[in-house]
């Protein structure tokens, strides 16, 4: 059986179109022109099996909504290959996406931004299966709209309002509304609850947890908070400056994270529970630029162990057991672990 | 509805800001003019049978010499001034209309496409703008109009050329924030082909500053056609704008027979002023900024 | 109101607040009738959802309510001199001299056009008397005590070549130089990354205590709260809902809205299919229900709640709560 979701080697880079000036540099006395690539993401592998939820995790600018949305195609990918059930969409057209797109669906991150002011609510959630069924269909797609804000927590009566008359818990149900429409397999959600009151977030992650059993959903989610994640995945994938550096079955990546950048992420995660980690890796520094990576790991400039092969050699991920893998030196070479 | 925009902040707003309310009535005037003017007036001043030469200069009618039939006095050809004037303030006013929609259709159709596509579409466009910018409007308008030759369509030419900068302009700024926005992102997700996106998701969200600027533009097109016509490239003398009207009243002003040419100056002063007042009010209601 | 009983004199105590905005669709009380004590050293964490009018308890502190906003009554009184009743000039002085603040975004506070260096010699030059040496060794001193190496060159690099943790960092510099009692800090951290942001927290309380000054945290992260202040103020609708010691607030809430809030964070130590939330959504405060406001979401709701509104009372240890039926009381676990 396919899995789900299949993404092979992803990378994706974005040339910066800068003045001239900016890009003029002298090399050796010689005026050359340098182009600005910012390496978002940077040969990431992974696959989701039907029904199950990978989060990936890490902090701004670590390539986690970039992922999440080339593989939904809103940018096309730089090389690598992206399978959807097996099928490899990664350099199909506009024609040949749109019946991917039924298996495929997006939840957005600001529920503010991600609903168009200017369209009603029931216009919102009937487009993407619109888009499938064709104009003529439109009576069983108006049935089917007033189904789905029903089973969101909305009534046919809220279909007719515009976005700003809802709070932001409730727009958040419109998009998730909007991505159940054509019964995809898999939703990819980008920070789908960051934006939001802690209670409603609570409402949020538990509707979206009652619809992946209730239609078996696959999903992709995307987020910067460790007790959201912890919640509701299966596997989490640890992104760093757009490498994957470490990927655990949840409750293995919570108990024995390796990496060390897991690690730290881990103990500086505050917490209203303070019993929970024990082990103290604290980070200096800030992430470096996307615009010139760092030779070998990507991690080194901030790691409290790197040594001098760190510089060297860039790590691969590596199993390690159990459905974890970590992409470290330190597995290696595990004496040099002193804390 | 009525009662939905009665209730609306934007209404509560217009009745304690007395310069909107002054520029809503000038500007409701000028409406009711336009529409109905030569039902208001005895004469067409335009049929030459109802002219009567020996009514030639005649003064307002408050002054010696005045006559109760010609509130504003007559010109040369004894056409009542009055009447010349609401015939000519549909000229200029229609003029200023049809020029705005003109180029608000144009600059908006080129700044979606510029903003939407970018690339090499989007840095045409935009040189084409910033030389257009780089030229004073009065300028290219005078060019053209000696080029085409003049007529009420040549002067419709003339300021659309001039006019759709503006649009496209703010059009393209606009759009290039749209596309940005998620749900722009989710309508390529939903499998919508770039032309419904644009039609569906980007032009309703673009739409409303262009309100400020179409306000203000018909003043400046009045404005631009009026200095056209004074010069003596704007309208054909058988459909004489404002601006025309004065350059015929100039030649005589100096010679005591200034009402030929006063009063349609202070038509379109007014109706600038109406114009500009309501406009800055819009521009104050409309920017979310500002709130 | 009943009030709660210090031992030391407080060197911030709010009476009774209320800030009301005055709008188009009717008037928000956005704080109505809020009152606390702050004592000195200590750090308080004002906590609440959005809407809450956590941050404009903060803004009125620092007399800092535009129209359509409105101090409509209480007393602000920081060692005892009314701020609700000061003049916009003495207003001015207080600012940055006693109370200083710390935003969500540092590039509000940190003008784009100036260098760090100018920017944190002004705060010098307006609020001590320090001839231009003096000045130029405490700012190297601050910047390094935040954590800032090669301050002196640092001194002439501008706010946008600073990383957003950085900057962050320099805006406590600034607020620290001239050495405020109190601190406000709004949402100080909800920006950055969570290794900058436990980074950043611990700077805080570090600076804090170093300086002997006292602070507040406004933010809607309970557990950012819980690592750095001593006592918690929970704001709903407007009013303070519950109050009292981090630990007796954390671990036993007597508010049913603060035991809710904590319930919504996913406990990883206990994983629960679903999580415990709040149902509804906070009503429109512009027209609040009779009697207590988050009743329509409560879970211990009873008759008495739609009739009277419920007073800020001692429950059990530290813990004061505005509720009829407050947990552990009543017959209930």
């Amino acid at each position: 059986m396919n899995a789900m979701l299949d993404v092979e080697g992803l990378e994706q880079r974005f040339h910066l179109n800068p003045g001239l000036l900016d890009r003029l540099s002298f090399e050796g006395g010689r005026p050359r022109l340098k182009d600005l690539v910012v390496h978002a993401v940077n040969g990431v592998s992974f696959s989701i099996a039907k029904g199950e939820v990978l989060a990936l995790v890490g902090e701004s600018g670590c390539g986690k909504s970039t992922v999440a949305k080339t593989i939904a195609r809103i940018y096309d990918p730089s090389s690598g290959r992206i399978r959807i059930e097996g099928e490899d969409i990664t350099d199909y057209d506009h024609a040949k996406l749109l019946p991917v797109r039924a298996k495929m669906q997006m939840i957005f991150q600001d529920p503010f931004a991600s609903l168009n002011p200017r369209q009603k609510v029931r216009d919102i959630v009937a487009e993407p299966l619109l888009q499938q069924v064709g104009d003529g269909a439109r009576a069983e797609v108006a049935d089917k709209t007033e189904a789905l804000l029903a089973r969101v927590g909305l009534n046919a009566e809220h279909g007719g309002r515009y976005p700003h008359q809802f709070s932001g818990g409730q727009r958040q149900r419109i998009g998730i509304a909007r991505a159940l429409s054509v019964n995809p397999g898999l939703i990819i959600a980008d920070e789908p609850v960051s934006a939001l009151d802690v209670s409603i977030q609570a409402q949020i992650l538990n509707l979206m947890m009652d619809l992946r059993d209730e239609f078996g959903l696959a999903y992709l989610f995307i987020s910067h908070d460790l007790s959201v994640v912890h919640h509701i995945a299966d596997r989490i994938g640890v992104m760093y400056l757009g490498f994957m550096v470490e990927t655990a079955p949840r409750d293995q990546l919570f108990a024995r994270p390796r990496h060390p950048y897991t690690r730290a992420l881990l103990s500086a995660a505050p917490s209203i529970r303070p019993s929970r980690m024990t082990e103290e890796i604290e980070l200096t520094g800030e992430v470096p630029s996307a615009l010139s990576l760092p030779t070998g790991c990507c991690f080194r400039t901030r790691c409290p162990f790197a040594w001098d092969r760190c510089a060297v050699e860039r790590p691969v991920l590596q199993d390690i057991g159990d459905g974890q893998s970590a992409a470290c030196h330190l597995i290696d070479e595990p004496e040099r672990d002193n804390q | 509805m009525m009662q939905a925009f009665l209730a609306s902040q934007f209404f509560f707003n217009w009745r304690r800001n007395l310069s909107a309310i002054i520029g809503s009535v000038i500007i409701a005037i000028f409406i009711v003019i336009v529409a109905f003017g030569p039902l208001m007036v005895a004469q067409d001043p335009y049929d030459l049978t109802q002219l009567n030469l020996l009514d030639s200069y005649k003064p307002p009618a408050w002054l010696p010499g005045g006559d109760p039939r010609y509130l504003l006095g007559t010109d040369g050809q004894g056409r009542d001034v009055l009447a010349s004037i609401i015939y000519g303030t549909r000229v200029s006013a229609m003029i200023g209309i049809a020029a705005m929609l003109c180029s608000c259709l144009i600059g908006t159709s080129l700044g979606l496409l510029a903003g939407f596509y970018g690339g090499r579409l989007d840095a045409i466009i935009m040189r084409i703008a910033d030389l257009q910018l780089s030229f004073p409007s009065m300028l290219i308008a005078l060019f053209l109009m000696s080029a085409v030759g003049t007529g009420v369509d040549k002067v419709l030419i003339a300021l659309t050329a001039v006019g759709w900068v503006v649009y496209a302009r703010t059009v393209r700024g606009s759009t290039l924030g749209e596309i940005e926005k998620e749900y722009v992102q989710a309508a390529r997700v939903a499998g919508l082909t770039n032309a419904k996106i644009i039609r569906r998701h980007v032009l309703p969200n673009v739409l409303t500053p262009l309100i400020v600027i179409a306000t203000v533009q018909v003043g400046t097109f009045i404005l631009i056609e009026a200095s056209l016509s004074f010069l003596g490239v704007g309208v054909p003398i058988t459909q004489p704008s404002l601006g025309l009207l004065i350059k015929n009243g100039f030649d005589v002003l100096f010679s005591g027979l200034w009402w030929t040419s006063v009063f349609p100056g202070l038509m379109i002063m007014a109706m600038v002023f109406g114009i500009n007042l309501f406009g800055d009010f819009l521009r104050d209601e409309l920017n979310p900024r500002l709130k | 109101m009943t009030m709660q009983s210090e031992s030391r004199d407080p060197l911030l105590s709010v009476r009774d607040l209320r800030t009301w905005f005055h709008t188009f669709s009717g008037v928000v009380k956005a704080v109505n009738d809020v009152s606390f004590d702050l004592a000195q050293g200590e750090i308080m964490g004002l906590v609440g959802e959005s809407g809450g009018g956590k941050s404009v308890v903060g803004f009125s502190i620092l007399g800092l309510i535009d129209p359509p906003g409105r101090i409509e009554g209480g007393q602000i009184l920081l060692d005892g001199e009314d701020l609700a009743k000061a003049s916009e000039d003495r207003l001015r002085k207080i600012r940055g001299r006693e109370i200083a603040m710390i935003f969500q975004d540092p590039m509000t506070s940190l003008n784009p056009v100036h260098t760090i260096g100018r920017q944190m010699d002004e705060m010098l030059r307006l609020h001590t008397d320090m001839d231009e040496a003096a000045r130029r060794k405490r700012c190297i001193e601050m910047l390094e005590s935040v954590g800032i190496s090669q301050a002196e060159d640092r001194l002439r690099a501008y706010p946008h070549q600073f990383s957003g943790g950085m900057r962050q960092r320099v805006v406590i510099a600034i607020a620290m130089l001239a050495h405020p009692r109190l601190i406000i800090a709004d949402e100080p951290t909800t920006a950055l990354d969570v290794t900058i942001q436990s980074q950043i927290l611990k700077l805080m309380k570090r600076q804090v205590a170093d300086h002997g000054a006292s602070m507040i945290l406004v933010t809607h992260d309970l557990a950012v709260v819980s690592e750095v202040v001593d006592k918690i103020t929970v704001l709903y609708c407007g009013q303070v809902v519950e109050r009292g010691d981090v630990r007796d607030v954390i671990s036993a809430p007597s508010h049913p809205y603060t035991r809710g809030l904590i319930d919504s964070i996913p406990n990883p130590d206990h994983r629960q299919p679903r999580l415990s939330q709040i149902p509804g959504t906070v009503p429109d405060i512009r027209n609040l229900p009779k009697g207590c406001n988050f009743r329509d979401r409560c879970p211990r709701a009873q008759a008495l709640c739609a009739q009277e509104e419920p007073k800020l009372s001692p429950t059990r240890q530290s813990l004061f709560a505005a509720c009829h039926f407050p947990i552990g009381t009543g017959g209930d676990a």
